[in-house]
């Protein structure tokens, strides 16, 4: 399965040699890990709790993840997302994309993470001193989506 | 015509409730007829609807835009913008 979304913590050494499989063709993993941080917009975070729409999510993602491949020379690509209460310093998110050069591992990596961003149906509330407040999406990571329709690779 | 209405994140709160059944009449042939279709029914909907900013839409799990078609059967959501990752 290359999209899991799930409650437990994931151990991204183990996926990425599952991902690899031994194959003498791969040349390149690019991986990302998105972590729970402490502060968001002057803040102490104390928890973070993680709301997902069950199925599109899952359509999203692997819309995506097909998305990167047809457009880039890759092997393989991995979503496992979490949902449910995180604290900081938890992960929240595994990119992991395989192939035989870095230059499109990189970039399909990259691409699904940002497209994640802003397409895929989760949702983020805090606790903080002040109380529970849910965040706010970013102009900035419409933004960054937004680069992957101007340039054809980069 | 029978709709099942999903609402997420601040919507779900703002609305007190996760989904809902409805029965609306042919005319709601829209994503953009069910809003006003559910804003004419007053509070909550009316207030969470103008309170929640640039709230997006789905139809049977897909984007969905203002023009979209519904369809007897259709899962709708409601939703504010995403912030996963």
């Amino acid at each position: 399965m290359p999209v899991r979304v799930q409650r437990e913590d994931f151990d991204a050494g183990a996926e990425i040699a599952r991902l690899r499989k031994d194959d003498p063709k791969i040349g390149a993993v690019a991986a990302f890990i998105g972590v729970a941080r402490d502060v968001n917009d002057g803040e102490m975070v104390g928890t973070l709790t993680l709301e997902h729409y069950p199925g599109m999510t899952e359509r999203a993602l692997e819309q995506i993840c097909a998305q990167a491949k047809e457009r880039w020379k890759v092997a393989e690509v991995l979503v496992v997302h979490r949902v449910g209460e995180l604290r900081p310093t938890d992960q929240i998110v595994l990119v992991a994309v395989s192939g035989g050069h870095r230059g499109e591992a990189f970039a399909a990596c990259e691409f699904v993470m940002d497209y994640l961003k802003t397409d895929a149906p989760f949702w983020k509330k805090e606790s903080t001193a002040g109380g529970e407040r849910w965040v706010d999406a970013r102009d900035s990571d419409d933004l960054a989506r937004a680069r992957w329709k101007e340039t054809n690779s980069r | 015509m029978k709709i099942t209405v999903l609402y997420f994140a601040r919507l779900r709160e703002a609305l007190r409730r996760e989904h809902e059944i409805l029965d609306v009449a042919p005319d709601v042939a829209t994503v953009a007829h069910l809003r006003a279709w559910l804003v004419a029914r007053g509070d909550p909907w009316s207030s969470a609807f103008t309170e929640v900013k640039r709230i997006r839409a789905a139809v049977d799990q897909a984007t969905a835009s203002d023009s979209t078609p519904l369809h007897e059967g259709a899962e709708v959501a409601f939703f504010p913008p995403v912030t996963g990752g």
